[in-house]
């Protein structure tokens, strides 16, 4: 025997289910939260503020320090001296701003342009750049393409190129915490074009069936490579998607440091407090390429990027706490020369590491310990290398 | 000492291991308060609450997504996937997380976990209840991969499973749940993961198989006795890592040797064997080395046991392999 709350009250007289579609409904149900004006004029409540003063004006430091670093690694790149890079310019707020409003002990599980989050978790600025390098210096012993960092002390996860597929690891880890009694949250990004993927789907609804404690944080950058956000899905918003998994959705003016700060955590509190996940949609803007492969004026007008320019994050934030006497010109041209010299600084020493880590890593941690089948091969490339040292040169034929 | 079939001896290695460690929980489609569609959970809920025992939404993607979370935060998850016809949607991450964790990341994270499925033909259930895919795992580097065909390796090896520090996939041969019976130590031992087993010694060939197929390699070299010839059979047991050192023995001794495996034979883990030992045995040898295997189709419902390698058609290649 049916229910009646499997099926719900079903009229006498079915007339069909022909409700009009209403063109921007769910942009009215999900209205961009947004605390700061583009001209840096506090226009949200001043109680729903989560940041002080001095922690905005760190933050904004990260910042200046994410963007001087996307930067000068795509010039790095064009010079051949590493080989790819993929960033987030224009995307910083949403970035520090949610990963900030984490607590330190929460665990984060990237997508793969949230360098400055790894940063705010205490990775080494040298320690980032030897990943890009792949040198003798990178945590990861050179094992994958640039940008694919983790960072352990930081709860600071291993980011993989294949899509969405961060988004159940983390529902994973917070249930594992849950179970240990730990109050662990779990943060998790992905971009626009990850909703599409089928791990956003089981991500979300796994954690919503269980109320497990996650915010997820869709970085809403507009595109995905050469896709746009209308192309990737039918939906007006990507936060309505929440609706349909039983979970609370935000849709957030992504290049407003404070308004993602403030809405991650509250998402952070309801989560902890056993009100279950959020999906927050941080609306920001791809103002470069996908990474450094990539061009986008093969499908993409400039007029479209120039308004997203006026909307910088960085800009916001510099008018924001200029208005309120706790920054100027002189301490921002500070900031920027320190920031430069500490890039300077961790460059030099980065790329003073051995351009390899030893050849044996390569068979190292495939397994927590090598397999007899892996020591064979290692001695076979040994006795390799050794008969012919072109085995270990990139040009072997120029030699 | 009791007797136990497959069923009864993962779900007492599970129990005793959940019991031992409380880290160890277990996920899947029905594994909670049903106790599985196989019954291998079954009780396990009862005893460990609906905490450890997590019923799961329906993805295959979703369960091992998840216990990739649970593993890196320090659990020992043992996700089911019911039938390994189904484990492609969770295989990005199998093969793209779960095996390259540790890797990628430096040392930093592992991702231990023991991903269970029931695998193997010879039930009546069509293409997608009858699969043999271990060799798509044992390709992929970061995975172990095993296949217990009795009662009490698959009690021990499971066990070693659990606490072995990588992820294992563990292959449960279905055929053979109920009917491969066994005496099986009470309380937790382990089967080392990594060791074949000589099951049968003989001087003629060497016969080769795993999970289900070791009971009809086992079959065949009885009948092959009967006709006066003398068959070694391995049951390897633990197909990564292989345990090159016993299958070499063997066939250096025998001079002969048939694989047998019931997944197809283009790139089966046959074909692997056979070159190692073809690598490692040349001038040993007497005759090819023979694959006995299913064949390059898609599984079928009613021709199944023609499809199946089983005793008479390893008979065959036997008979053909000693008197090449």
């Amino acid at each position: 025997m049916r229910r009646e709350h499997e099926v719900g009250a079903v009229p006498r007289r079915q007339r069909g289910n022909h409700r009009e579609w209403e063109t921007g409904r769910f942009l009215k149900e999900f209205p961009l939260y947004r605390l700061v004006a583009e001209d840096g004029e506090l226009v949200g409540a001043p109680d729903e503020v989560t940041l002080p003063d001095a922690e905005v004006l760190r933050l904004y430091r990260l910042m200046v320090l994410n963007r001087a670093l996307d930067e000068r690694m795509i010039t790095l790149q064009r010079q051949g001296r590493i080989g790819f890079y993929i960033g987030s310019i224009g995307e910083e707020a949403t970035v520090l701003g949610s990963a900030a409003a984490m607590l330190e002990t929460d665990w984060i599980f990237p997508c793969y342009r949230e360098h400055g989050a790894a940063l705010l978790r205490g990775m080494p600025l040298v320690t980032f750049l030897c990943d890009l390098m792949g040198n003798a210096g990178d945590a990861m012993k050179g094992r994958q393409m640039p940008c694919h960092e983790a960072w352990r002390p930081g709860c600071f996860a291993s980011i993989s190129s294949p899509i969405s597929t961060q988004i159940p690891h983390a529902v994973g880890a917070a249930w594992a915490a849950r179970l240990k009694g730990d109050a662990m949250v779990a943060l998790t990004y992905f971009g626009e074009g990850g909703t599409s993927a089928h791990d956003f789907h089981t991500g979300l609804n796994f954690a919503a069936v269980r109320k497990i404690p996650v915010v997820f944080v869709c970085r809403n950058n507009g595109w995905a490579i050469s896709v746009p956000r209308e192309r990737q899905t039918g939906s007006e918003t990507i936060a309505q998607k929440a609706i349909a998994y039983g979970m609370r959705g935000e849709r957030v003016d992504g290049n407003d440091l404070l308004a993602v700060h403030a809405a991650t955590r509250r998402a952070r509190e309801r989560a902890a407090a056993g009100e279950g996940p959020t999906l927050i949609e941080c609306v920001t803007y791809r103002v470069e390429g996908h990474s450094t492969s990539d061009d986008p004026r093969a499908y993409r007008p400039a007029e479209l990027v120039e308004p997203w320019k006026k909307k910088d994050p960085l800009l916001r934030m510099r008018r924001y706490l200029g208005r309120r006497g706790a920054h100027d010109d002189a301490a921002d041209e500070k900031i920027r020369a320190e920031v430069r010299e500490e890039l300077q600084r961790a460059l030099k020493e980065a790329e003073g590491f051995a351009p390899k880590p030893p050849v044996e890593s390569l068979f190292e941690d495939v397994y927590a310990a090598p397999l007899p089948h892996l020591r064979e091969q290692l001695a076979e490339l040994e006795e390799a290398i050794a008969a012919d040292p072109r085995v270990a040169n990139p040009r072997h034929s120029d030699a | 000492m009791p007797t136990m079939n497959i069923i009864q001896a993962v779900n007492d290695a599970l129990r005793l291991e959940m019991r031992r460690d409380p880290d160890v929980v277990v996920l899947g489609e029905d594994v909670g308060k049903f106790g599985g569609v196989f019954r291998a959970t079954q009780g396990l809920y009862d005893e460990f609450g609906a905490d450890r025992v997590m019923d799961t939404p329906l993805a295959e993607g979703g369960i091992v997504g998840t216990a990739v979370g649970m593993a890196l935060y320090g659990l020992r998850p043992v996700p089911e996937i019911q039938f390994a016809d189904f484990i492609f949607p969770a295989f990005d991450q199998i093969v793209n997380e779960v095996a390259k964790y540790r890797y990628r990341s430096g040392g930093q994270y592992a991702c231990p976990m023991v991903i269970r499925t029931p695998y193997g033909g010879g039930i009546r259930g069509g293409h997608y209840h009858s699969q043999s895919p271990e060799t798509h795992f044992v390709h992929t580097a970061g995975l172990k991969v095993v296949v217990p065909s009795n009662p009490y390796d698959a009690k021990g090896m499971l066990i070693s499973a659990i606490r072995d520090p990588d992820p294992v996939l563990f292959f449960e041969p279905k055929r053979v749940y109920r009917a491969s019976k066994g005496e099986v130590p009470e309380g937790e031992y382990e089967v080392p993961i990594g060791k074949a087993r000589v099951t049968r010694e003989g001087s003629a060939l060497t016969l080769v198989a795993w999970g289900a197929m070791w009971h009809e390699a086992d079959q065949a070299a009885r009948e092959a006795e009967a006709e006066g010839i003398d068959c070694e059979v391995v049951d390897l047991r633990s197909l990564q890592p292989l345990d090159t050192e016993t299958l070499v023995a063997s066939v250096k001794k025998t001079g002969r040797a048939v694989v047998v495996h019931e997944a197809p034979r283009t790139c089966g883990f046959g074909a692997e064997l056979t070159a190692i030992l073809q690598e490692r045995c040349f001038l040993h040898l007497e005759a090819p080395i023979t694959r006995v295997t299913g064949f390059d189709t898609p599984f079928p419902y009613t021709l199944e046991m023609e499809y199946l390698p089983r005793a008479p058609r390893i008979l065959k290649a036997i008979r053909e392999v000693v008197t090449y």
